[in-house]
């Protein structure tokens, strides 16, 4: 084993170290929201993720952004087939170790390139449409710094990968072509072969040293990708899976029912109860109706919150927002992650207990204003390609600022007393419902 | 054509030891808005004319509290489904419908949590399936050639995936259905919903209803259907706004189908 074998073993254990310390970060804070059943109607959730994370059904809704994402995934996920190789490679000093299949081998290095250049072009149109075409929606004010550079970043690190890769076959061709010591003839391959006369003035050592660089480049950019992930809205590739398992299969009309509203409503309506009986001991902390700050959200909807992919196409669809409103639903997202990510690190560095920081996801990330603009209409979530629900955490805020702090636009207040006093949003008696029946 | 509208309540028929096939839920708006009032008083023509057996509550209907849950006020919901449901399960409703995509969500999802378990229909479902059993014969004469475009109550369509039956109706009629860009799932919100019919909007640049019937209007429809009160209210003011009022009509898909019978 050699030097550069060491070296590898190292940098990939520490390399997956790191990511699997900051995945426990991650599903740590997920843990922190409140628990919700998701665990009904498994065979209807595992076939809804097969269609919509696996399959992108919801992206392809915008046909252009949609095949392009297919083919930058699928290249993704099968280019990282080579990964496995590269990795045997590196800790055991082989080379091409899977090239005995022969032509089984060929052929899916054949492919892997062909998907390399493929995903390489798409993500050049990506970088197009988001900076030269400026597409609206990715220019939104949530947009701004580094949800901005996050996603160039990317697409940007993509492209190099890639070319790492498909470069590291054309000098693998030309010393192969050589006969070079350790370069296994494994043929030529259809993208790297047109590469390789751009290289053939090099020294053989030159050469070797740049193959072994686009290697090295490639394997080390990888698992430097990896560890980017948890940082960027690009953990959706991984968390679009669970995210879309774990989402609401009811109609999406429907709004969940607070269980601890109807307790309360079942004793007050209930004819039998003792008005003056001594209220049942309180078990623990009252829970809060609604939510101030994620520790009041559930699980699911802090998940969505690293789901995000950040495309906003929740956004670009929302009425609110398209007519000039504050709201907008990316935001609800990408503040509930934000204001998540704030408080786990607070709570890491206050050995594991969250120490007040006198904020909270409402009115620090979250205005009133964005809260009180939705219509319910879900329009965000029907667009939404991971199956997130911004409406559910908007609802959420509404009823703790409406519940706890009474905090209710006059109009709604008034609504409000209507309906307690007369059974209607208006001032109009009971007694006058059927009046209609006579009136031509 | 007859203007006396039979409409028996639920008491009324309990008091004969008769029992209704469907509750007729008229809802707040259905009960008090001038404009929905047409709405009801047009479905009841229907209901009369193909001699549906149903009965409305009258007087113990309340709101179903579908405001007061979007705005954020649980209590007030709960309070309403549960004494709506007392109501209701008294008289062993097993069937509703309505005119309301609001009550016909709240009823459908909200309430069998709460003890309420009921068919809901939405009233495009129901006629048409008084279409299927050959019970209601649309005319459409009156709506030959006419443009009509459906705009999609988010509570129907998105909220219940309810798309088709308020387009085979409107086929029915005979005129000629245009669709607007953002319809079915891409349906454009009104703006009523999630309780904002009862406050003025966030500050923006422009109102959803304006946007919502600029884009119906690039059509140039005749008429604008819709199957929901609210709905109704917002693009009624739109066209309004846009001063087409004397080029195009919004009318509910009762009320459509109401006119081609003559009712
Ligand atoms: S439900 Fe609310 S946030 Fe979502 S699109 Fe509609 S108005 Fe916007
Ligand atoms: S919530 Fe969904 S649609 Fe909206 S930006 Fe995030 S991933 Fe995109």
């Amino acid at each position: 084993m050699g030097i550069s074998n060491i070296i590898f073993i190292l940098i990939f254990a520490a390399a997956v170290l790191l990511f699997a310390k900051h995945v426990k970060f991650i599903v740590r804070n997920i843990k922190l929201g409140k628990d919700i059943d998701r665990s009904d109607r498994k065979d209807e959730r595992l076939k809804l993720m097969i269609k919509v994370a696996l399959g992108q059904s919801k992206m392809v809704k915008r046909p252009i952004a949609g095949i392009l994402h297919i083919i930058v995934y699928v290249g993704f996920v099968i280019i990282n087939l080579e990964v496995l190789e590269i990795i045997i490679d590196g800790i055991f000093g082989t080379h091409r170790v899977f090239s005995f299949l022969g032509p089984v081998y060929n052929g899916l290095i054949g492919s892997f390139e062909v998907l390399a250049i493929l995903v390489a072009l798409a993500c050049l149109i990506f970088l197009i449409r988001r900076n030269i075409l400026k597409i609206p929606r990715f220019h939104k004010p949530e947009m701004k710094g580094w949800p901005y550079t996050d996603a160039n970043l990317i697409l940007i690190f993509e492209i190099l990968l890639m070319s790492a890769f498909l470069l590291m076959d054309a000098a693998d061709y030309n010393l192969q072509q050589r006969g070079v010591d350790h370069y296994v003839k494994a043929g030529a391959y259809p993208v790297s072969v047109f590469l390789a006369p751009l290289l053939s003035g090099m020294s053989d050592s030159a050469l070797i040293m740049f193959e072994r660089g686009m290697w090295w480049f490639h394997i080390v950019g990888i698992l430097g990708f990896l560890n980017y992930l948890p940082y960027s809205k690009h953990f959706h590739i991984i968390l679009a899976f669970p995210n879309v398992y774990y989402s609401k299969l009811d109609p999406k009309g429907k709004l969940d029912n607070l269980e601890s509203v109807k307790k309360e409503v079942e004793l007050m309506m209930d004819p039998n109860a003792d008005p003056f009986a001594a209220p049942a001991e309180p078990q623990g902390e009252p829970e809060r109706f609604g939510a101030k700050d994620v520790f009041d959200l559930n699980w699911v909807q802090l998940m969505n919150a690293y789901s995000c992919t950040e495309c906003g196409r929740c956004t670009s669809a929302c009425p609110a927002n398209i007519t000039g409103k504050k709201l907008s639903p990316r935001k609800i997202m990408m503040d509930t992650r934000d204001r998540l990510e704030e408080v786990g690190k607070n709570i890491d560095s206050n050995g594991g207990e969250f120490k007040d920081d006198g904020k909270s996801l409402l009115r620090d990330y979250i205005s009133e204003e964005e809260v009180l603009a939705c219509t319910t209409c879900n329009a965000c979530t029907e667009e939404c390609p991971v199956n997130i629900d911004p409406v559910s955490i908007i609802i959420d805020l509404r009823r703790y600022l409406i519940m706890e702090e009474s905090k209710a636009p006059q109009e709604w207040t008034m609504m409000l007393t209507n309906i307690e006093n007369n059974g209607a949003p208006w001032q109009f008696s009971q007694a006058d419902r059927l009046n209609w029946k006579n009136e031509a | 054509m007859t203007d006396v509208l039979k409409v028996p309540t639920m008491a009324e028929m309990m008091a004969a030891g008769d029992k209704p096939e469907v509750l007729f839920w008229v809802g707040c708006a259905g009960s008090f808005d001038d404009r929905a009032k047409k709405i009801t008083r047009a479905f009841v023509k229907i209901l009369n004319a193909t001699g549906v057996k149903f009965a409305v509550l009258g007087t113990e209907e309340s709101c179903t509290g579908d405001p007061a849950k979007r705005a954020g006020n649980e209590f007030t919901f709960q309070m309403q489904a549960m004494g709506n449901i007392q109501v209701l399960n008294a008289y062993e409703v097993k069937k509703i419908v309505t005119t309301c995509p609001h009550c016909f969500n709240t009823l459908k999802n909200e309430y069998p949590e709460l003890g309420g378990n009921y068919e809901v229909l939405h009233h495009s479902q129901f006629l048409q399936q008084l279409i299927d059993q050959g019970k209601l014969a649309v005319q459409g004469g009156a709506f030959k050639g006419k443009k009509i475009t459906f705009h999609d109550p988010c509570y129907l369509g998105r909220g219940n995936d309810v798309y088709e039956a308020p387009r085979d109706l409107i086929e029915k009629l005979d005129g000629e259905l245009v669709e607007m860009k953002r319809c079915k799932t891409n349906g454009l919100c009104c703006g009523a919903g999630g309780a904002q019919m009862f406050k003025e909007a966030e500050k923006g640049n422009k109102e959803i209803n304006e946007e919502r019937t600029e884009e119906a209007l690039t059509l140039t429809p005749d008429i604008i259907a819709t199957g929901c009160p609210f709905c109704m209210t917002m693009i009624t003011d739109g066209v309004k706004l846009k001063e087409k009022q004397d080029k195009v009509n919004v009318f509910d898909l009762a009320e459509l189908i109401a006119q081609a019978n003559d009712l």
